[in-house]
C-alpha cells in the first residue's frame, strides 16, 4: 500500500515536473539563440511571464467558429500532457507507465494533432486551412517515421514499453549497434519536424508562406493561445525526454530505486534538458530554415533510416 | 427453437418482406412498414447470433429439401458464421432504424424497399451456407439485389455507369468463387462444405483455389487492383445501402475468404501470404491516397472501404503465415486483429455513410465545395461524425487505434518467422501500415474539417438543418459503439476466442485476467495498452486545466470577426478547400500513384484574363488494366458480331462442327 502511494506520489511529480519545466527550456533555447546572435535577449523566465499575460487576457473568438474551436485546445493540451506525463523523465516504472505503450504515446501526439489541425479548420480563413494542410502533409511522413523507430527500440528491447525500453537500454547489455545510430538519427529528424524547429518551421516567425504551426493558432488569443503554447513546449519537453531516456539512459533512476537514486536521477535529468536546450539553440542558429517542399526529402529520409533500421534488426535476430 | 432455425427463419422473413414491399409499392406508408419490419427482424437476427456466440454452443446443421433435387440445401452455424451474421444483423439493424428517416426523402421508394430487405436476407444466408451451390445462390441474390439498388437513380448517367461496372466485377467474382469450390470439391463433385474440409486437395490446386478465392471475394471486399468498381458503386447507392454495401458487404466478403482459406482449404502453407500481404499493402495505399484526393464526400468513404480492407487482410496474411508455421499464439493475435478491425470498421463506416447522408438530406450536396461551417448547423450530426473521424483513424481512446495497434503488435513477431521472405515482409507491413494509418488520419481531418467546420461555400450549407431523430438515434447508437469497443478491448478480445480458436486452432490470452481491463496481447511486460485509463487521464487533465484556468485567469470572451493577419475576407470562397487541402500530399506523393501533373499558366502584367491552374490525375489502375481489357472486349466483340448474320445452312454447320469438337474432347478425356 505505501509503495503505491509512493509510486502515486511520484508520478503526481512528474507530470508537475514537466509543466513547470517545459516554459523554462523553451526560455533556455530562445536565450541561447539570442546570445549567439549577439544580441542580449530576454530573461529564461519569459515565457512564464508571456504564459501569466495571456491567459489574464479576454478571448477573442471569430464569429464563424464552432464549438470545438473553445475546447480543442483543452483537449490538445491534456493529451500533450498525458502523453508527456507517460515518457520516463528522472525514473522509469511509472505507476501509470503500462497504460499506454511507445505507439499509443505516438497515436495519443497524433490525437492531439487531429484536433490542430480541425481547430486550424475551424475558423474558416486560408491561413488556418494552410497551416492545417501543411502540418497534415509533414505528419503522413513523420508518423511512420516515428513508428518505424518504435520497431527497432522495441525489437532491441524486447518490448513496445517505454519504460521497459529504458530500462534495458540502462543496462549494460546494449552496446553499439548500427539499427541504433540510424535510429537516433531518425527520431531526431522527427523531433524536429514535430516541434516545429528550424528547419521544418520556425517557432519565431508570422511569415505566411513559411508559418505553419503559428498558422494554425493564428486565430486564437488570451488563455487558448496560453494553453498552444504550453502545449508546444511540453511537446518539446517530451521528446527530449523521449530521446534522453532511450539514447542517454545515464542516471535514470529504474523501476523500485530509493528516493535518493530518484532525486538524483532529477539532477540528471536537468543536465539533459539543458544540454538539450543549448544544442537546440545551436543547431538552430547554424542552419537556414527550408522550403516547405523540401522538407517531404528531410523527413522521407528519416522514414528510410528508420525503415532500414528496423529491417536490419527483423533480418539479423530470431527474437528473444 | 435454435439459433440456426431463428436466424434462417429471419432470411425468410426477410425474403417474404421483399414481396410484400412489391405488393405495397406506391403506399404512403410502405417505407415505415419495410424498415420498421427489417429492423425487427435484423434486431432477431442479432440477438440469435451473439446469443449462439457468447454462450458457445456447439455448431448446428441444418439439411432443408429445397434447392438441386436429392441434394438438398445444407446450413450450418458456427463460430466464425455467427461472428459475421452478428456483424451483418448490426449494421442491418443500424441501416434499418436510420432509413425510417432518410427513406423518407426517396424520390421513388418502390425502387429501393423491395431489394433493400432481399440484399439483407442475401447477407444474411451467406455465412449460413454450408455447401457450394447454397453459399453461391446466396452470395449471387446478395450481389444482385445490391446491384438494383445501386440502379435505384438510374437516370443519372453516372450511377448507371457504375452499375455497368460493377455487375461486371460480381458476375466475374462469383465465377472466380465457382470454379474454386469446383477445385475444391474435385472431381466427386463433393460440394458441401464438410467434404471439401474432409479431404486435403494436392498442392497445385490448393494454390490455384486460394488464387481464385483471392479473385472472387476480393473482388467483392474491394482488394486491389479488383476494387475499381467499389467507388463507384457504394456512392451511387442511397446513404443507408452505401452504408450496408461498405460496412457490411464488404464483411461478408471476408467471411467468404476466410472460410475457404482458413477453413476448407486445409493445411497452410506460408507462400500463400506473400500475395494476400502484399496486395493488401498495396489496397491500403492506394486506397487512402485515392480518399486523399476525391472530393465527393461518399467516395471519400467508398475509397476508405478500400484502405480498411486492405488493413484486414495484412492481418489475415499475417495470420495465415504464422499458422503456417506453426506459430499459434502469433497467428490468433494477427487473426483477432484482423476481425476486430473488420468489426470495427463496420461500425465507424456505417455511421460515417450515415453522416454523409444527413449532410446530403439537409444541403442536397456531396460535393465537398459546395459544404462548410455545418457543425454549426447540425451540432449533432456534426458530433458523431467527429467520433467516427477520430476512430477511423486509428487515434486512441476509441476503437480503430485497438486494432490496429494489435496488427502492429503482431507484426512485432516478424523476426519469428524462418523464411527470409516474410522476415523481409513483415517491417514492409509495419511501414505501410503506419503510413496509412497517418495517410487515413490527414484523409479525415480532410473529409471533416472541410464540410463542418469553416464558412459555407454555397447557399445549400448555409441554410442546412439538423435531420430527423431516427437517423440521429441510428448515428448515436453507433458513435457509442465505436467509443465502447476503444474502451473495453479486453471484453471484445475475449468474445472473439472461439473464432480465432476455430480458424487458427489457438487463441490469445485470456483479457479479462489482465488487471484494470488493460489488454496486453504476449504480456504486460512487452506491451501494453489501456484505452478507458487514456480517456479517463484526458479527461482528468482537460477538467483540471478548465478549472484552473477559469479560477485563476481571465474568464472573459468576446466575438469578433475573424484575424486572419489583418486581412479582411468578406468572401468564403477564399478559404481551404478539399483540393487546397490534399495539394501538398498530391505534390509529395501524387507524382508516381496518380500520374499527377499540374501546369500553370499565369498572365503577364497588363494582361486582363484570369491565371489558370491545370491538374491532370490518372488512376493508372484504370488505365494500364481496364482500359485495355475493356478495349480488347469491344474488338472481340465487333469480330464475333458477323456471326449473328448467318444463313440457316451456316448455322447448321458450325452446330455439326462444334458437335464433333466435343466428341473429340469427350474421346481423348477417356
Amino acid at each position: 500500500m505505501f509503495d503505491l502511494f509512493v509510486d502515486l506520489v511520484f508520478q503526481l511529480v512528474q507530470m508537475i515536473l514537466v509543466i513547470a519545466i517545459a516554459p523554462l527550456l523553451t526560455g533556455l533555447v530562445r536565450k541561447v539563440k539570442a546570445r549567439l546572435l549577439r544580441r542580449r535577449g530576454a530573461p529564461i523566465w519569459q515565457p512564464y511571464l508571456d504564459l501569466h499575460r495571456l491567459s489574464r487576457k479576454e478571448a477573442i473568438v471569430a464569429d464563424s467558429a464552432t464549438w470545438l474551436f473553445r475546447v480543442a485546445p483543452y483537449l490538445i493540451f491534456a493529451s500533450t500532457w498525458v502523453a508527456a506525463a507517460l515518457v520516463p523523465t528522472f525514473a522509469t516504472g511509472l505507476l501509470f507507465s503500462w497504460a499506454a505503450d511507445l505507439i499509443a504515446i505516438v497515436a495519443l501526439l497524433g490525437a492531439g494533432r487531429f484536433f490542430l489541425a480541425l481547430a486550424g479548420m475551424d475558423v474558416g480563413t486560408s491561413f488556418g486551412g494552410l497551416g492545417a494542410s501543411r502540418e497534415a502533409m509533414f505528419a503522413t511522413l513523420a508518423e511512420p517515421a516515428m513508428i518505424t523507430i518504435v520497431f527497432s527500440l522495441a525489437l532491441i528491447a524486447g518490448s513496445t514499453q517505454l519504460s521497459t525500453v529504458a530500462a534495458f537500454m540502462a543496462s549494460s547489455a546494449v552496446g553499439l549497434r548500427v539499427t541504433l545510430g540510424m535510429s537516433l538519427i531518425a527520431l531526431l529528424i522527427v523531433a524536429v519536424a514535430e516541434n516545429g524547429r528550424v528547419p521544418v518551421d520556425n517557432p519565431a516567425t508570422h511569415l505566411e508562406l513559411t508559418m505553419v504551426h503559428e498558422a494554425m493558432i493564428l486565430e486564437y488569443s488570451g488563455r487558448h493561445l496560453a494553453l498552444f503554447e504550453l502545449a508546444a513546449m511540453l511537446k518539446l519537453v517530451l521528446y527530449v525526454s523521449l530521446i534522453a531516456c532511450v539514447f542517454a539512459p545515464w542516471g535514470l533512476a529504474i523501476e523500485n530505486a530509493s528516493i535518493v537514486a530518484r532525486l538524483i536521477g532529477g539532477l540528471f535529468y536537468l543536465v539533459k534538458l539543458a544540454v538539450a536546450g543549448v544544442a537546440l539553440g545551436v543547431f538552430e542558429t547554424s542552419i537556414a530554415k527550408m522550403r516547405v517542399f523540401r522538407v517531404p526529402d528531410f523527413l522521407g529520409a528519416a522514414l528510410m533510416l528508420g525503415f532500414l533500421g528496423a529491417m536490419l534488426l527483423f533480418v539479423s535476430r530470431s527474437l528473444k | 427453437m435454435t439459433s440456426l432455425g431463428c436466424l434462417l427463419g429471419v432470411d425468410a422473413a426477410l425474403l417474404v418482406l421483399s414481396l410484400v414491399a412489391m405488393a405495397l409499392s406506391g403506399r404512403r406508408y410502405a417505407s415505415a412498414f419495410v424498415y420498421g419490419a427489417a429492423l425487427a427482424l435484423s434486431l432477431v437476427g442479432l440477438v440469435a447470433a451473439a446469443w449462439y456466440f457468447l454462450t458457445r454452443q456447439t455448431p448446428q446443421d441444418l439439411v432443408l429439401p429445397i434447392g438441386l433435387p436429392w441434394i438438398g440445401a445444407h446450413f450450418r452455424l458456427d463460430a466464425l458464421s455467427a461472428f459475421f451474421l452478428g456483424v451483418v444483423h448490426l449494421g442491418a439493424t443500424a441501416a434499418s432504424l436510420y432509413a425510417l428517416g432518410y427513406g423518407r426523402h426517396e424520390p421513388d421508394p418502390e425502387r429501393v424497399l423491395p431489394f433493400y430487405a432481399a440484399f439483407l436476407a442475401g447477407m444474411g444466408l451467406v455465412p449460413l451456407a454450408d455447401d457450394a451451390y447454397t453459399f453461391l445462390l446466396a452470395w449471387e441474390s446478395m450481389s444482385l439485389a445490391s446491384w438494383a439498388l445501386v440502379m435505384s437513380h438510374h437516370r443519372d448517367p453516372e450511377n448507371a455507369r457504375a452499375g455497368f461496372v460493377y455487375i461486371l466485377m460480381a458476375s466475374f467474382g462469383t465465377f472466380a468463387l465457382l470454379l474454386a469450390f469446383g477445385l475444391l470439391a474435385g472431381a466427386d463433385g463433393a460440394y458441401t462444405f464438410a467434404a471439401m474440409r474432409a479431404t486435403a486437395p494436392s498442392t497445385g490446386i490448393a494454390a490455384l483455389a486460394l488464387a481464385l478465392a483471392l479473385i472472387g471475394a476480393g473482388s467483392k471486399a474491394g482488394l486491389a487492383p479488383l476494387h475499381v468498381w467499389l467507388p463507384l458503386a457504394h456512392p451511387a447507392a442511397p446513404s443507408h445501402v452505401s452504408a450496408l454495401m461498405s460496412g457490411v458487404m464488404t464483411k461478408v466478403a471476408i467471411y467468404a475468404f476466410i472460410r475457404i482459406v482458413f477453413d476448407l482449404i486445409g493445411p497452410a502453407d506460408w507462400r500463400w501470404s506473400v500475395p494476400i500481404l502484399i496486395l493488401g499493402a498495396a489496397t491500403g495505399l492506394i486506397g487512402v491516397l485515392h480518399a486523399l484526393m476525391e472530393v465527393d464526400l461518399k467516395r471519400v468513404l467508398a475509397y476508405s472501404t478500400v484502405e480498411n480492407i486492405g488493413l484486414v487482410f495484412i492481418g489475415l496474411g499475417l495470420a495465415l503465415a504464422f499458422k503456417a508455421d506453426g506459430m499459434g499464439g502469433a497467428a490468433a493475435l494477427a487473426m483477432t486483429a484482423a476481425l476486430l478491425h473488420a468489426l470495427n470498421h463496420t461500425l465507424f463506416k456505417s455511421l460515417l455513410f450515415f453522416g454523409a447522408g444527413a449532410v446530403l438530406t439537409a444541403t442536397g450536396a456531396r460535393d465537398m465545395g459546395r459544404l462548410g461551417g455545418l457543425l454549426n448547423k447540425m451540432p449533432l450530426t456534426g458530433l458523431f461524425m467527429l467520433i467516427g473521424c477520430f476512430a477511423i483513424s486509428a487515434l486512441p481512446p476509441l476503437n480503430g487505434f485497438v486494432s490496429e495497434w494489435l496488427i502492429l503488435q503482431a507484426v512485432l513477431l516478424g523476426p519469428l518467422f524462418p523464411q527470409w521472405t516474410l522476415k523481409l515482409l513483415a517491417p514492409t507491413m509495419g511501414a505501410a501500415i503506419a503510413l496509412v494509418a497517418a495517410l487515413a488520419a490527414a484523409c479525415f481531418v480532410r473529409a471533416y474539417g472541410v464540410p463542418f467546420l469553416g464558412r459555407p461555400r454555397g447557399p445549400e450549407a448555409a441554410e442546412a438543418k439538423e435531420v430527423d431523430r431516427f437517423s440521429l438515434t441510428a448515428m448515436g447508437g453507433l458513435a457509442t459503439l465505436c467509443a465502447l469497443a476503444g474502451l473495453f478491448p479486453g471484453v471484445m478480445i475475449d468474445a472473439l476466442k472461439p473464432v480465432v480458436q476455430l480458424t487458427v486452432g489457438m487463441a490469445m490470452p485470456l483479457q479479462s485476467k489482465v488487471p484494470w481491463l488493460s489488454i496486453a496481447p504476449i504480456a504486460e511486460a512487452r506491451s501494453s495498452y489501456n484505452g478507458l485509463l487514456v480517456l479517463l487521464f484526458i479527461v482528468i487533465a482537460a477538467t483540471l486545466t478548465s478549472f484552473i484556468i477559469h479560477r485563476v485567469a481571465s474568464n472573459a470572451l468576446r466575438r469578433a470577426p475573424a484575424w486572419d493577419c489583418g486581412f479582411p475576407e468578406p468572401s468564403s470562397a477564399t478559404q481551404y478547400t478539399a483540393e487546397s487541402f490534399s495539394q501538398p500530399i498530391r505534390r509529395v506523393f501524387g507524382g508516381f500513384v496518380f500520374a499527377a501533373r499540374e501546369s500553370v499558366d499565369i498572365p503577364r502584367p497588363g494582361q486582363l484574363r484570369p491565371a489558370h491552374l491545370r491538374l491532370v490525375m490518372r488512376d493508372l489502375i484504370w488505365d494500364s488494366l481496364y482500359a485495355p481489357i475493356g478495349l480488347y472486349v469491344g474488338m472481340i466483340a465487333t469480330r464475333l458480331n458477323g456471326l449473328q448474320f448467318l444463313t440457316i445452312r451456316q448455322y447448321l454447320s458450325v452446330v455439326f462442327g462444334a458437335l464433333v469438337l466435343l466428341l473429340l474432347v469427350l474421346a481423348a478425356g477417356a
